[in-house]
């Protein structure tokens, strides 16, 4: 028997409904600010887990997830009726829809898990459904990042957390063998480091590369032990990459770009 | 009546006020409308742009509920889930745009071949928003089906987080809203414009939060039901004017609007007569139109 949800529950639903997607320590605000009523005070991922029950039959769940950015966990509401593109297609036109998968391409197959706006506008010459105008391209990159699909930094796009916490599947399934789990965190990982070892080749985020050899002077592949050839990104705010509820994590959010730009 | 006198310092609380713990309380407003809804339908013919989908729909809405009925026995409940599901999605997404929904897209898009067991799915659907999301599907328009959707829950107190970038064109919704509401119930759009100008948000300007000012008063916010924007009729040169739309009037506590202002003005909510009384009556049709 499911246990009913709550005007607490509603709340924080609505509440997730608005942004889509919301940082761990902000929702263990909103969560204690949706219940102050209540003398129950159940864990956030309890509380959450009763939401998502009731979620389920439409398809829908609070999922949680690793920012590449700045290694923080994150709620994202996702919809996992069709975990595919096609979910968008109400709000893009197909041809808008086609640069953004060409986008997913470059990003897949680029090293450091972005696509540059050059190597964009070049691909939507090659565009299928309908040809794009360089202006129209800026636009529909522009709307994809405010829709929070895609993220933009000094001119490189990379997948938004809350694209890759609710496109996984599809990414999995469309990209096989071209994508690879984070070797510390089991996640998809794009923005991320790899073992220049021929033989090994594993991929670690770059938030899990910082905590992995925060204090490593002779950092080493986790998997082949081979020596790890990257400069190790130092992130100013460290949270659990796996461990759940328990630990709060009241740091602001951090602006983690200058750490992960180096590396080149 | 008074005048609206609102400094800038003023402006910039009322941008807060919906955000946080002084957000118009949802619940008060709504049943208040339920006999009212009808009446201003007549009256707007803005709304009935698509009436060409009536003959389409008419088909499923003389079936009667017994029929109704018997083909639901022909479904699996997993079907009738599925297909409650996809309804639910389909209106989050247009709700996210506050774009009222129309029966004849729900049917044309997502219902489908379920189209005669519409009214069972709808239920479905009303009960799901409410108790799973707090929010309550209302027809603003029965004549040519169009839905809203509506938040029941109070707000949260004190609540900075779910703030989003939406919220300082709520704060101008609200101010244009509340001139509306103490001149009476409907203003012409220059009375809107001169207050607004006043705290240096300009129709003709481009604006550092709103952008162009006139197309989302005018566009945006009426397209919402927010606000309706009518031309008042024999008029050379052509005037419009600013009235409450339907999603205004089920969302917007008239009460907690007057408390505010009066807050303002340093004054009792019952010293402005005729606000207080709209504001105060909770049932029938409201007086101002």
């Amino acid at each position: 028997m499911a246990i009913p949800m709550t005007e607490s529950h509603r709340r924080f639903l609505q509440t997730m409904m608005n942004g889509g997607i919301m940082e761990f320590s902000k929702a263990k605000i909103l969560h204690r600010n949706c219940c102050e009523d209540q003398s129950a005070h159940a864990q956030l991922d309890e509380f959450i887990d009763v939401i998502n029950t009731q979620l389920q039959p439409m398809f829908m769940q609070i999922r949680k997830g690793m920012s590449e950015d700045d290694g923080l966990q994150y709620y994202a509401l996702v919809n996992m009726a069709e975990t595919d593109v096609t979910r968008m297609s109400s709000d893009y036109a197909d041809n808008e829809l086609e640069l953004f998968r060409k986008t997913m391409d470059l990003i897949v197959d680029s090293e450091n898990g972005t696509a540059s706006s050059t190597d964009i506008l070049n691909c939507a010459d090659s565009l299928q459904t309908k040809k794009m105008k360089k202006k129209e391209v800026e636009h529909v990159l522009n709307r994809l990042v405010q829709d929070k699909w895609l993220n933009e930094k000094r001119g490189d796009y990379a997948m938004s957390t809350r694209c890759i916490i609710e496109m996984e599947q599809y990414i999995r399934n469309v990209y096989q063998d071209l994508v690879k789990s984070c070797y510390i965190c089991h996640s998809l990982a794009f923005q991320s480091q790899s073992c220049e070892n021929p033989g090994c080749g594993i991929k670690v985020h770059l938030p899990c590369v910082a905590r992995y050899f925060k204090s490593h002077t002779d950092p080493q592949c986790p998997a082949c032990k081979d020596y790890w050839p990257h400069e190790i990104p130092v992130f100013p705010a460290q949270s659990p990459s796996q461990s759940t509820s328990s630990k709060e994590n009241t740091a602001p959010t951090p602006s983690a770009s200058h750490s992960r730009r180096k590396r080149k | 009546m008074q005048l609206l006198r609102i400094s800038d310092a003023v402006f910039r609380g009322l941008l807060n006020f919906r955000n946080g713990e002084r957000t118009p309380n949802v619940a008060m407003s709504q049943k208040r409308r339920k006999s009212g809804m009808q009446i201003s339908q007549g009256r707007n013919s803005r709304i009935s742009q698509d009436q060409d989908d009536e003959s389409e729909d008419r088909s499923f809405t003389q079936t009667s509920s017994s029929q109704v009925q018997r083909r639901m026995e022909r479904l699996t409940v997993a079907q009738v889930d599925r297909k409650m599901a996809e309804v639910v999605q389909f209106i989050l997404i247009k709700d996210q745009k506050k774009v009222p929904i129309k029966r004849a897209e729900i049917v044309k898009h997502v219902m489908k071949e379920y189209r005669d067991v519409y009214p069972e799915i709808m239920k479905r659907v009303t009960r799901t928003f409410e108790q799973v999301f707090g929010l309550k599907l209302v027809e603003i328009d029965t004549k040519n089906h169009v839905y809203i959707l509506i938040n029941k829950l109070e707000p949260i107190f004190g609540d900075q987080v779910g703030m989003g970038p939406g919220n300082h064109r709520t704060g101008l919704l609200f101010v244009i809203l509340s001139i509306i509401f103490m001149k009476g119930g409907v203003v012409k759009e220059s009375v809107v414009w001169n207050t607004l100008k006043k705290l240096r948000v300009e129709p003709g300007e481009k604006h550092e939060d709103f952008g162009d000012v006139k197309k989302l008063v005018t566009e945006e916010f009426v397209r919402q039901k927010n606000l309706e924007y009518v031309r008042i009729p024999h008029t050379d040169p052509v005037e419009y004017e600013f009235r409450w739309g339907q999603r205004a009037e089920t969302e917007v506590s008239k009460i907690r609007m007057l408390q505010f202002v009066s807050e303002l003005h340093d004054q009792e909510p019952q010293s402005w007569t005729q606000q207080y009384k709209e504001a105060t009556t909770v049932e029938g049709p409201s007086s101002q139109r």
